[in-house]
């Protein structure tokens, strides 16, 4: 049974790296907001690279 | 006959608002004025036009001429001192606040300055707060000329000193957030140490597992009591300081209780202790504050003046213009204030015309011309051409400052007198008196029993779960209300708002529309020099259907020409001579005619226009009053609400107030913003709850005395002082329903009261037996909390969604 001492250590040690892992994202700034980024991630995608697609694009809209 | 202006139904490409006779046409998109047409030309050079593929019209009413030298003060360096938060060489950094931000597209915009300038390296928002980050190369650009883009295109910063203090908040979120993280780790630790305690009924085969599991818990709680806890013992320590028994001080007994009791089991060897029971309440409490700060994040309902004022202005000394910070202002300085910008003193006038747009301080939208050697209040902005000043006095003893300086204002109200308390202390007498019971009882029985029945009874009977059920109610309530434009300062303002019954109503903009979008002009087209002629005209009145003539006619203020036999006739028109055209401005009756073009018709009001006799069309005032209003007034009055109506303004309006009011005892005119304070106090003295509803500064005095003072605004990100609600001026007509919400949040928190005294009475009658396990406490407080949590938040969501909310 005495490998529950050892189980336990285990236990304690993954869960404290969550612990850890998660102190660490506060600290870098992950949670002080919680909506833009999820704005944020669609403009990834609308990078117009090409100047000659900018009017294209706004006939687009004009519909 | 034309009806030019019905047809033209079109909207502004870049902003959405409603293009007047000004269409401009840019690559077959139309814009209402100058300034769209120029933000969208600069995001179309910039390949930045998607900015229009995420919102409809997202862009914000470039409002008229972009005068640059208002951002003057921002290349002072002991200014620009007080709003960057790091500068070196290569690199800025600095955080605004843009109450404009709305949308997706805004964030867009925002996060991509780079692309219109370079020399702004990053841009980074945050929606919630309504805040941008930017970091910029000083030898690129300037922080004038960052803030004259922002304000270019639409998101004029909220620069004041301010900046500073963002910071702060941001670390003690983190704080907050870290405190959970940590309780809520030691917490289910705690808790998993204990099952085999738990199921094993404490009898554990195993040598030396008992004990590991219980010094683990004690090692883990440490953490749980020293930092997580920590709030609740320094809020009751400094309230206790006062002499004030707060409601973090039975909080911070409990876990005490809980704690020694478990460390003295422990380390005795005595038992497990309830340190899953103690863990678990901090981790739930700290989220209940978690939720509640969160629900009012984003609103600052803590400025003051200060924070409308500008930082900097431009004084004259000797013919050299220079930008000082507005602390240094002195008297007798001769202070030039551009288009747009704000007097920060009140000052004479010593040069140029000056027209004077209160809007800040009374909420009227009409600038207000002012002759040389007049006096001007500060808050007031110039509108047009530079005007000079000398200024009459400091900064701090100005008119609105003073008002801002009443008494009122230094009293905290609505602070700790919520019904909760006296539940709570009958809670703690009655907890005591079992505890005294208990105590006695087996003093008698068994004495051995005494130290654990009665720390038993301390810890099971928690008042935790009371006050999760108010955090929780009136969070979610708070949320709702959010949703419905209304913020509430705090949870206790939802109490005071239940509490209400005597209303009082600001007129302006309270009641009335503060924008003239709703007026229309049907009849024969106006060449420009009758539409000057007719603003000059209608300028001279104070009546506000002249007013609403005057603003809604496009003619730049310094094209307005002197008027002549002007005459006014009460309740009738007014009759001018404008350059040799007599123009006569009023109702059908004033032209005692039986034309049927001068027949009403609709709802509304119609303001007829004639020149030289000669009749040229009419201008409809649909509905200057918010919509709602009429139906919101009986609805109130059906639930006997005692409505009271404060005007600043003459009486003209009496008549249409008294068909909304249904009677005019109640209407009062001609009241200055100290008569108003000292009636909310007068109504307070005869026993009133009263809440009042108004807008502008000049409001505050009376928003402050009221139990309730609800600020209702257009722009509810913009105005906030001395309230404790903001109000969308779109959803005032729902004030009704916001009531009977209020209301009901009483109910939902009594209905949850008599909850958690049944978990407590099952909690006490095993405690009181000396037989309370450390099981059943684990079981018996999370159920308890969690069920509350949940029912408390369907209740008033429910509650909401019957009300109409």
């Amino acid at each position: 049974m005495s490998v529950f001492f050892l189980l336990i250590s285990i236990s304690i040690l993954v869960a404290g790296g969550f612990l850890a892992a998660f102190l660490v994202s506060v600290r870098s700034g992950q949670y002080d907001d919680d909506y833009t980024p999820s704005v944020r991630m669609l403009f990834d995608d609308t990078k117009p690279s090409d100047p000659s697609s900018a009017p294209e694009n706004l006939t687009k809209i004009k519909s | 006959m034309t009806d030019t202006m019905l047809t033209s139904q079109t909207n502004c490409f870049h902003c959405g608002e409603v293009c007047g006779k000004e269409t401009i046409m840019v690559n077959e998109k139309k814009f209402c004025c100058e300034g769209c047409k120029q933000v969208y030309l600069l995001l179309n050079e910039n390949n930045l036009c998607v900015y229009y593929d995420f919102e409809k019209n997202p862009g914000i009413r470039a409002k008229g001429k972009f005068v640059s030298e208002r951002f003057a003060y921002l290349d002072d360096k002991s200014i620009t001192e007080k709003v960057v938060q790091f500068s070196n060489e290569s690199q800025t950094n600095v955080t605004f606040s843009l109450p404009q931000m709305h949308c997706s597209s805004c964030i867009f915009l925002l996060e991509n300055l780079h692309r219109i300038n370079h020399g702004i390296i990053k841009s980074q928002t945050n929606f919630q707060r309504k805040e941008v980050f930017i970091i910029f190369n000083p030898q690129n650009i300037s922080l004038r000329k960052v803030v004259e883009l922002l304000a270019f295109i639409g998101y004029e910063p909220n620069i004041n000193l301010g900046s500073a203090i963002i910071k702060k908040k941001i670390n003690f979120n983190r704080q907050q957030i870290y405190k959970i993280g940590v309780a809520g780790f030691c917490f289910a630790n705690i808790m998993m140490m204990s099952f085999p305690e738990y199921f094993s009924s404490g009898k554990i085969e195993q040598a030396g597992l008992k004990e590991t599991f219980t010094w683990l818990n004690l090692a883990l709680s440490l953490p749980v009591l020293f930092f997580s806890a920590s709030g609740f013992f320094i809020s009751a320590w400094k309230g206790l300081q006062q002499k004030f028994l707060n409601i973090d001080a039975p909080i911070a007994l409990a876990i005490l209780v809980t704690y020694s009791r478990s460390y003295y089991e422990i380390i005795g060897g005595h038992g497990a202790g309830y340190l899953d029971s103690g863990t678990g309440v901090v981790f739930f409490m700290l989220i209940g504050r978690w939720f509640q700060d969160k629900t009012y994040e984003s609103f600052s309902f803590d400025r003051d003046y200060r924070s409308y004022f500008p930082l900097g202005v431009t004084i004259i000394n000797n013919s050299i213009e220079k930008n000082i910070p507005v602390t240094q202002l002195k008297k007798a300085d001769r202070i030039v204030i551009r288009n747009e910008e704000m007097i920060p003193a009140d000052s004479i006038l010593m040069k140029g015309n000056a027209n004077i747009d209160y809007s800040f301080v009374s909420g009227e939208n009409t600038a207000v011309q002012k002759n040389k050697g007049e006096l001007i209040y500060a808050g007031g902005k110039q509108i047009g051409s530079a005007i000079e000043l000398q200024v009459a006095g400091e900064v701090s003893q100005s008119y609105i400052t003073q008002l801002w300086n009443n008494d009122i204002f230094k009293n905290e109200k609505n602070e700790e007198k919520s019904f909760i308390h006296p539940w709570s202390r009958y809670f703690t007498l009655a907890l005591f008196t079992v505890a005294a019971v208990t105590l006695i009882f087996w003093w008698v029985e068994d004495p051995t029993k005494i130290l654990p029945a009665v720390s038993a009874v301390l810890i099971v009977a928690c008042p935790c779960s009371l006050l999760l059920s108010s955090t929780f109610t009136y969070g979610n309530m708070l949320r709702i209300f959010g949703k419905n434009k209304m913020y509430l300062k705090n949870a206790n303002v939802i109490e005071a708002l239940s509490k209400i019954n005597t209303i009082v109503f600001d007129k302006t903009g309270t009641i009335t529309q503060n924008n003239d979008s709703q007026i229309s002009y049907e009849g024969s087209p106006l060449t420009e020099r009758e539409l000057i002629a007719l603003k000059s005209a209608a300028k001279q009145s104070s009546h506000p259907l002249s007013k609403i003539v005057a603003s809604s006619l496009l003619v730049d203020e310094e094209k307005i020409i002197a008027v002549e036999e002007f005459k006014e006739y009460t309740g009738k028109g007014l009759e001018a001579l404008v350059n040799g055209v007599n123009i006569k401005i009023g109702s059908a009756s004033f032209f005692n005619r039986s034309d049927p073009a001068l027949a009403p018709f609709g709802n509304g009001t119609q303001v007829n226009v004639m020149m030289n006799d000669v009749y040229m069309g009419k201008f409809n005032v649909s509905n200057q009053y918010r919509d709602g209003i009429k139906k919101l007034i009986k609805s109130l009055q059906k639930n006997n609400f005692d409505l009271w109506l404060l005007s600043g303004d003459n009486n003209s309006e009496k008549e249409n107030l008294s068909k909304i009011f249904g009677n005019t005892s109640n209407l009062k005119f001609e009241q200055s913003p100290q008569q108003k304070l000292d009636f909310i106090k007068k109504l307070q003295d005869n026993k009133k709850t009263v809440l009042m509803l108004g807008d502008g500064l000049n409001d505050a005095g009376a928003l402050m005395q009221s139990n309730v003072g609800v600020a209702v605004s257009d722009n509810t990100s913009r105005f906030s002082p001395a309230c404790d609600a903001i109000l969308d001026g779109n959803n005032a007509a729902m004030l009704d329903k916001f009531l009977a919400f209020a209301k009901s949040g009483k109910r939902i928190v009594a209905a949850s009261f008599v909850l958690s005294i049944l978990y407590n009475i099952v909690g006490l009658s095993f405690a009181v037996q000396g037989i309370l396990s450390p099981m059943v406490a684990a079981i018996l407080m999370p159920a308890s909390s969690i069920t509350i949590i949940l029912l408390v938040t369907l209740l008033s969501s429910v509650s909401a969604s019957f009300k109409g909310l």
